[in-house]
């Protein structure tokens, strides 16, 4: 395995390190010491066994969300009300598509197999955020979704560029610098639209209130009911708790509605002297659990038109694959004549 | 399950007069086409004047479990740093 990737590490944990003569405390202990420096672990260092999976799940899902966001805004592509606008959507759902990959590539350095991490997404045994599952009706679907999807995006991924994993850092640097403009470009959009009729101010409005709810819940279940958080956090791979984060967005989100001119779809949202943050309602949990069991409005779209386009493409990796294959029997066969 | 293109890593420079930094990698079936996917993954924000890319089996590592023995040369040999030689403090520019 050795040199397979920059740096991969063994699949077989302690290999390396049994060869040196190391044993598993003396590692653990290192690990320990490397995290507690707040020093970056890399692929080729040792690493509990837990670590790894939970990282690689955790990768995997990140890249499966980025993969399968590209559909919801996919689909106003051919129907963006300007070529402006086209432009814009289709460099953002490109972006899309290079996070999901420099995701991938992440969680390769941990010994997955790219091919198997598609097969898990297609075949459903990975999941990916149900954010990904609610359908976008109109184009302002298309500007709330770069306002509060990208947004809460940003709060989940500003402190995963500082996680303890490095490659997983290093893509979650390159991602947030993107994704400042995926937000910009959403709120930019609806400022225009509420700029424009009454009719195209309603429909901001009805988008605000169809994904208000669920874009909240992608910061994951409160904190009490969060049994795998504490872990993360102890790993250095979660620096911020569910319930933080999710404050932090809606601090973050209420100004910024007020100069849109919309309204949050929640009664209980006021700001709380005393805390220093808004109050807010509380989601409904029992919808976070039914859309990630695979019961939201489009799952079995999102998946099957994901399946679709691996399959579909097939041909094309194997052509591609036999092309290189000749070229490269070409080439030696040169080089054996000039020889 | 379908076997993946081959891995290659990636290593791009961001302008002229600096060093080819590593960034990531990707999957292509050919050198070409690991150029061409490394463009436009890695620099589509003009991120890179140049490329390389290199198939990720032909890379040789140093282990970071041996990092002691393959290092540790390095570390006993203070006499290779400037601060290691004492000059009085009135001789100029040294």
């Amino acid at each position: 395995m050795v040199g397979r990737e920059v740096g991969v590490s063994m699949t077989s944990t302690g290999t390396e390190a049994s060869a040196a003569g190391w044993d598993e405390a003396r590692l653990s202990e290192q690990f320990d010491a490397t995290i507690a420096k707040d020093q970056r672990i890399e692929p080729r260092d040792w690493m509990p066994d837990g670590y790894r999976r939970t990282l690689i799940r955790q990768i995997a899902q990140h890249a499966h969300s980025e993969i399968i966001g590209m559909q919801p805004e996919g689909d106003w592509i051919t129907r963006a009300p300007s070529l402006r606008r086209k432009a814009i959507l289709f460099a953002k759902v490109q972006d899309e598509a290079g996070h999901g990959l420099y995701l991938y590539s992440a969680a390769e350095t941990l010994g997955a197999d790219r091919a198997e991490l598609t097969d898990a997404l297609i075949e459903g045994r990975q999941k990916y955020s149900s954010i990904f599952n609610y359908p976008t009706p109109t184009f302002a679907d298309v500007g709330v979704i770069g306002w509060f999807v990208d947004g809460a995006a940003i709060c989940n991924q500003v402190p995963l560029c500082r996680c303890s994993y490095g490659p997983y850092a290093r893509a979650m640097v390159r991602v947030c610098k993107e994704e400042s403009f995926h937000q910009r470009q959403g709120y930019e959009l609806l400022l225009t639209m509420m700029r424009g009729t009454d009719g195209q101010r309603a429909m901001v409005q009805d988008a605000v209130d169809r994904w208000w709810w669920p874009s909240l819940m992608m910061f994951g279940p409160p904190d009490d009911d969060s049994p795998n958080s504490a872990r993360s956090m102890a790993w250095k791979i979660k620096r911020h708790s569910n319930d933080e984060l999710r404050q932090r967005f809606v601090d973050m989100t209420v100004p910024q509605a007020e100069k849109l001119g919309v309204t949050l779809p929640d009664p209980e949202l006021s700001w709380n002297e005393e805390r220093g943050h808004h109050d807010f309602g509380t989601p409904d949990w029992s919808e976070l659990q039914r859309v990630i069991s695979g019961d939201g409005p489009r799952n079995a779209e999102r998946v099957s038109r994901r399946r679709a386009a691996h399959e579909e493409g097939a041909w094309v990796r194997e052509a591609a694959t036999a092309h290189a294959a000749k070229q490269a029997a070409r080439t030696k066969k040169s080089e054996g004549a000039a020889a | 399950m379908t076997q993946d293109w081959p891995l290659y890593e990636v290593f791009v420079r961001g302008k002229r007069g600096l060093n080819h930094v590593h960034v990531g990698s990707l999957h292509a079936a050919d050198d070409a086409m690991a150029l061409t996917h490394a463009r436009d993954l890695y620099t589509r924000r003009n991120e890179g004047v140049s490329i390389w890319v290199v198939r990720s089996e032909h890379i040789a590592a140093s282990t970071r479990d041996e990092k002691d023995p393959f290092f540790a040369p390095s570390a006993d040999k203070v006499y290779r740093h400037p601060t290691f030689y004492d000059i009085p403090d009135d001789v100029p520019h040294i």
